[in-house]
């Protein structure tokens, strides 16, 4: 069975910040990140489809400890966002002070964008993650 | 299927920096499981091991093949399960199925790792595999990120203001390390306070770096048996009663289940039904307290506390020997260390000691401890729960 929506579809679309998920058409849910099943109900029916790149944080954390070559990227704030079609997207804030956040992030409703993240020796080459910037 | 036993275990210290590579701690580890048991190498009809990292820490694959013929175990199977954390846990439970099925009568089940000769970069680096590596890596997901973000989760759904979920983790890290001066194998052999939890850098907020368990060698190692073969090797044969694994996507497909992980609900629920036992009857606990936050998602869900209340067991007291359920009172992950591929062997073998009543001399064993259970993770995406019998 065909991947309906890969990771490089995935991300060339998010480089034009568009936000692509699946849209099951038994149940309605919407997977994103895409999948090959529905995260619900496990269905193939689905439909490519665009969100709308809006959410609130759900979670954070502010890491002030990177991997190996990305040191110089610390500190920075990873995110949960619950997108408004109801699925999670992890990514980055901007906008903020990494080092100063604290629990008033939960909640606060975030529009996304995004930034390539160039890949390492063992990523097979780059990503591109969603950089989130509050919307409220 | 036919009942199925462990009848001898062997544990290196875990510390920083060991001078031994990876085949010789799993190898000094495995000869006193197998001497324990009153065999030899040629005994043994495979080999199942944990090891997780070996190509990167020390440009070694198949580390499975090398140790069956650094022990002498010539030409045995051996096969290597890689489940990040929980690796060594996978392996027992698949020597267990093996053993109950009657394929095998004897089975070498162990785990090593040689996270330190990486540094801490690159073991950051590796570490963050097990988060998901094309949706969540590029966000600079690192592996106490996974947990500083559940951390955040339960404070807000469970309505406990940071700063005392914060002092409550504290606890966590100070009682494993009281334990962990106990236990001749563990890395660190010092307590700590909870304001010196509480000063420590900040790793990703809110975890502190004595909220976090350290990188670490070690390796260890267990003999399984079927029940009759046991029976002639020991007079105390230690019985794997229930076992469950259960797997789980990356974290934002978790998503509103957080801060709970449903695969340990699954997991722990195979193990509890197939020996017929509840939480209430388990007399002494190893759980995968990687981060101090993992130490009370996991007490809830393997039914020890209401969920949003796990702390309340530290605050009193009830995780300690002669609380209501002593929980890693070898020092845990946090004190003893956490060699990723070997933990789950090392947690096995800190439950079976404990079954016997061998740590007496150590000044902490649980009295009459009949009935523990190991719970390990691995990753955000791998659980597996053994429960162990005295009889």
């Amino acid at each position: 069975m065909e991947y309906k929506l890969t990771y490089q579809t995935y991300n060339e679309a998010l480089k034009k910040d568009k936000l692509l998920g699946l849209k099951c058409n038994n149940c309605g849910t919407i997977t994103c990140p895409p999948k090959m099943t529905c995260q619900e109900c496990t269905g193939t029916d689905l439909e490519v489809v665009e969100l709308s790149g809006k959410g609130e944080i759900a979670t954070f954390t502010t890491s002030f400890v990177a991997s190996l070559g990305r040191e110089g990227e610390a500190p920075y704030t990873i995110v949960l966002v619950e997108l408004e079609e109801g699925a999670w997207l992890m990514g980055n804030l901007i906008d903020i002070d990494p080092s100063k956040v604290g629990m008033e992030l939960i909640g606060r409703k975030v529009k996304l964008g995004h930034k390539v993240y160039p890949g390492d020796l063992y990523s097979a080459g780059e990503g591109v993650r969603p950089l989130f910037s509050f919307a409220d | 299927m036919r009942r199925v036993a462990i009848v001898g275990t062997g544990h290196t210290k875990f510390m920083f920096n060991s001078p031994k590579s990876g085949v010789e701690l799993l190898a000094e580890a495995s000869m006193d499981a197998i001497n324990g048991s009153g065999l030899k190498p040629k005994d043994i009809q495979a080999i199942y091991c944990g090891n997780v990292l070996g190509d990167f820490s020390e440009g070694q694959g198949m580390i499975q093949s090398y140790l069956a013929d650094d022990i002498g175990c010539f030409n045995v199977p051996a096969s290597r399960f890689e489940g990040a954390c929980a690796s060594a846990t996978m392996a027992i439970r698949d020597a267990y199925t093996w053993v109950a099925s009657g394929f095998y009568d004897i089975v070498l089940v162990g785990g090593t790792e040689k996270a330190t000769a990486m540094g801490t970069p690159l073991a950051t680096r590796t570490f963050a595999m097990f988060s998901d590596g094309r949706y969540e890596y590029p966000s600079g997901i690192t592996f106490p990120a996974v947990f500083a973000m559940l951390a955040h989760l339960y404070s807000k759904r469970y309505n406990i203001p940071l700063e005392k979920l914060k002092e409550t983790l504290a606890l966590v890290s100070v009682q494993s390390h009281e334990y962990g001066v106990k236990n001749p194998n563990a890395q660190f052999q010092k307590e700590i306070t909870t304001e010196q939890v509480l000063r420590g850098f900040m790793v990703s907020s809110p975890l502190q770096l004595l909220d976090c368990c350290p990188f670490s060698d070690g390796a260890a190692a267990l003999v399984v048996a079927s029940e009759d073969v046991a029976k002639k090797l020991t007079d105390k044969p230690i019985y794997i009663t229930g076992v469950g694994q259960a797997s789980s996507g990356k974290l934002s497909a978790q998503y509103k289940y957080l801060p709970r992980l449903r695969a340990r609900e699954v997991s722990v629920k195979q193990a509890y039904d197939m020996s017929g036992l509840k939480p209430e009857d388990i007399d002494v606990c190893e759980l995968h307290d990687c981060f101090s936050i993992a130490s009370l998602i996991a007490a809830e869900s393997l039914g020890f506390a209401e969920f949003g209340k796990a702390g309340e067991l530290w605050e009193k007291g009830e995780t300690r020997i002669g609380g209501k359920i002593p929980i890693n009172v070898s020092g845990g992950l946090k004190s003893k260390g956490h060699p990723i591929g070997a933990t789950g062997a090392s947690q096995a073998y800190e439950i079976v000691r404990q079954l016997r009543g061998e740590l007496v001399d150590q000044g902490r064993q649980v009295e009459g401890a009949k009935v523990g259970l190991v719970d390990t993770l691995g990753g955000d995406g791998v659980i597996v729960s053994l429960i162990l019998s005295a009889d």
